[in-house]
């Protein structure tokens, strides 16, 4: 057996995190330090390994000092160029840690392709040699997304990739490659009047948006990436590469074959590399006005929202602020709204149906106990009428300088948000926590900014045991975990509580027919060699 | 008494866009790059559309210098809600040596022809940063100017404008007829919509050249060269402070 990479090995499965320890024995085996038993023989087999001579190898040979971690490098420099790979510590160190909270590991090597067909090489070389693949797209996640859990080879496909394929005005779409971010996207339709709904806040790739299943402050009225994703370029594992509409197609509607293009949107790089995007544009519209009124409690400003949405108000956009973070807003803008749940609202449409559904909601909230509403039509004016619900992120975190946050993410129906909300409230406050709140509660889906000070493990596990909690509460009203960040490495559990064993069971088949070898982007949805 | 307003436009190499210099080094790369119009142009058009819908001003002239892309520049202001446009056609070869100076002379006199009694320009344009394109059309009309404008409002005697200078903001008071440019702060341009898109297509846009306003080509200035900035060296490790503060007294930087 080769012991030249076992001090590195050692070192990495100390640094495995508790709850993956199942891999340690699948470690030392490959290292040769144990013999491999009957059982494990089958467990080894079942990853999709083969003979001994694979086991004695060490399967994460992208460790650039060994031998075959110098033949990868060279392999994957013969496909995109020796300027085009890097193990820079500071690179890896980036293309390992994304925007959320849980600690990233770096990945072993970052690859930048040019084209798909090197993506696809690219693909085909880590299988060769059984090397975890990661697609990296603008690093812009909060779930973990990006973690190179057992190392490997992180593809980036955003720096040299970043081409608008097409734009076809008038059929409202355009196909765009990885390294087109939404606010790059909208910046070269604008001129024709279009532009990409798909708001996460984050300046994300479109592509990576479509990994995640992104959705934002307009889904209410204009969908999330699964509406508005007309087809995908996919590379699988083993380098395949294939079109999940069919090849160059992009009608509105079709019933031809399975849904791929639905199966790969929000499969977070579990499946495969995205590597262009067909997605929707939509028209500009004519008028648009922002509005913002105060409640006296969330329930009020749901019944607001809920019968806004049954007298068929199409609202553009509905964010609700809950008074913890009204008062961090007022803090870090100087504003001086009272600190009580704000409805934050947005009108699209010609200036004759803005004026009108303006007049409809102004008088639902009323009704509904709605304290002053405040309204704009000029651009700035809109601008800074909302300013409280952009900077709400920034205003959370300068509650308590140098804290993180943990973002949760449940989506509920929206008839079940006021009790969900109020119970979250009172968890909160049991655990001793700061959590603003801001929900997309045009969709029932609401953000809890739960701050923890990162050198506080302690106060990160409240923040967990308070997160999961929430999470279970959603799946048992009719909800899910993840509305929009995905399950990432935080909600693997809940997932299996969410759809049980038998769900989670198709899910694996699928992800076995598409990656046997379990190589792209481990760690993520599923745990590590999860039985597939 | 609605007024008559001017708008200048310029089609310039977009912002975004990474600027690469020519081989010849006289200029830089224009083809196949994407081009938009003039930020500080969009702010200028936005702020008559708004005088227009204060019924302050009831026509909006958009005029462009240029080649025949220009047509695109008008188009979009047209699009945002001006009325009519003015295309005065320079060719290609001839955009090299085409300077404000000309640009003032065909405004002032499109000005004068058109009986307009606002000049609205932006207050530079990105590609030249040059700044006097406003200030020479008021001189050549003899107008008041009201340059780097960020508030315009009317008065009964004319406008009171208030101007972004250095040392804060400075509150002017001019008659009509006069000439404007916008800074950055006077407004947030609105987008054009595609029904407003498809309505600027009927617009009437009329062609002409410099030669059919009397203005003569022939340029004042000479571009001698143009020159990237000077490239960034690699920076360079040092291991500890002792060796920093040996090589900031080798480069000179420190006395002691």
């Amino acid at each position: 057996a080769k012991m030249r990479g076992l001090p590195k090995l050692l070192s990495r499965a100390k640094r495995v995190r508790v709850g993956f320890s199942a891999s340690e024995p699948v470690l030392a085996i490959q290292a040769g330090i144990l013999q491999p038993d009957k059982f494990t023989q089958t467990f080894v087999q079942l990853r999709g390994l083969q003979s001994s001579n694979v086991i004695s190898q060490a399967p994460l040979a992208a460790v650039a000092d060994t031998d075959s971690g110098k033949q990868l490098r060279q392999e994957l420099e013969s496909i995109v160029g020796p300027g085009n790979v890097s193990s820079g510590e500071s690179v890896v160190l980036q293309h390992g840690q994304d925007e959320g909270p849980h600690q990233g590991k770096s990945p072993d090597i970052v690859v930048f392709p040019s084209s798909t067909e090197e993506v696809s090489e690219i693909c085909k070389i880590c299988t060769k040699h059984n090397i975890p693949i990661i697609p990296y797209g603008t690093g812009t996640g909060l779930e973990g997304g990006i973690s190179a859990v057992d190392g490997g080879v992180c593809v980036n496909v955003s720096k040299n990739m970043n081409k608008i394929l097409q734009i076809h005005q008038e059929d409202f779409s355009a196909v765009v490659q990885p390294g087109i971010s939404r606010e790059m996207l909208n910046q070269e339709v604008r001129a024709d009047g279009l532009w990409f709904p798909v708001d996460p806040g984050a300046d994300a790739s479109v592509c990576g948006m479509c990994a995640t299943g992104a959705s934002g402050t307009n889904a209410v009225r204009y969908g999330t990436m699964k509406e508005n994703c007309l087809n995908l370029e996919v590379v699988l594992a083993d380098g395949r590469i294939i079109h999940t509409a069919g090849i160059g197609s992009r009608p509105k509607k079709s019933s031809a074959g399975y849904n791929l293009t639905s199966l790969f949107l929000g499969s977070e790089g579990t499946l495969g590399i995205i590597t262009s995007a067909t997605v929707c544009l939509h028209a500009i519209p004519e008028s648009v006005a922002a509005a913002v009124v105060g409640f006296p409690t969330v329930q009020n400003a749901v019944d607001t929202v809920v019968m806004t949405l049954q007298c068929s108000v199409p609202m553009a956009r509905m964010e609700l602020l809950d008074e913890v973070q009204m008062k961090a807003c007022n803090e870090y803008s100087g504003l001086s709204y009272p600190e009580t749940p704000h409805l934050f609202l947005e009108f699209h449409g010609s200036e004759s149906e803005v004026e009108s559904q303006t007049e409809t909601v102004r008088d639902i909230a009323a009704d509904n106990e709605g304290g002053e509403f405040q309204w704009a039509v000029q651009q700035e004016d809109r601008t800074k009428l909302w300013t409280a619900r952009h900077r709400a992120y920034y205003a959370d975190i300068a509650l308590r300088p140098g804290c993180r946050s943990l973002t949760t993410d449940v989506c509920v129906p929206v008839s079940a948000l006021p009790d969900l909300v109020t119970a979250t409230k009172a968890d909160i406050a049991e655990h001793g926590l700061i959590g603003p709140m801001v929900g997309h509660v045009g969709d029932g889906n609401f953000h809890t900014m739960l701050l923890f000070d990162p050198a506080d493990p302690e106060e990160f596990r409240k923040c967990k045991e308070v997160a999961n909690k929430m999470a279970r509460s959603a799946i048992a009203l009719g909800g899910t975990c993840t509305g929009e960040h995905g399950v990432g490495q935080g909600k693997m559990v809940l997932l299996e509580e969410q759809f049980g064993k038998d769900g989670i069971d198709v899910m694996r088949k699928i992800k076995g027919a598409l990656d046997p070898q379990q190589l792209m982007n481990p760690g993520k949805i599923f745990s590590r060699n999860c039985n597939i | 008494m609605a007024l008559k307003v001017l708008v200048g436009c310029k089609r310039v190499i977009d912002y975004a866009v990474k600027i690469r210099i020519k081989p010849d080094k006289l200029g830089v790369v224009t083809e196949g790059v994407k081009h938009s119009m003039n930020p500080f142009d969009e702010i200028a058009v936005e702020e008559a559309m708004r005088m227009k819908e204060a019924k302050l001003v009831n026509e909006i002239i958009v005029v462009s210098c240029g080649p025949a892309q220009a047509m695109e520049t008008i188009r979009t202001a047209l699009a945002m809600g001006a009325d009519r446009g003015i295309h005065v056609e320079i060719p290609l070869d001839q955009m090299d040596t085409f300077q404000p100076i000309h640009v003032s002379k065909v405004l002032a006199k499109l000005a004068e022809q058109e009986k307009v009694d606002i000049v609205m320009l932006g207050k530079l344009a990105i590609d030249d940063d040059s700044n006097q394109t406003a200030q020479m059309t008021a001189s050549l009309l003899n107008w008041p100017q009201g340059v780097f404008a960020s508030k315009i409002d009317k008065t009964d005697a004319g406008l009171e404008i208030i101007r972004e200078v250095d040392g804060g903001l400075e509150t002017i008071r001019t008659t009509l007829p006069a000439v404007l440019s916008a800074d950055l702060r006077l407004n947030e341009p609105r987008y054009a919509t595609l029904p407003n898109i498809m309505k600027a297509k009927k617009k009437k846009v009329v062609k002409m050249k410099p030669a059919d306003l009397g203005v003569d080509m022939a340029p004042r200035i000479q571009v001698v060269s143009v020159e990237d900035p000077p490239v960034r060296e690699a920076g360079q490790t040092v291991s500890d402070v002792d060796d920093l503060v040996a090589k900031l007294k080798d480069k000179g930087f420190s006395s002691a």
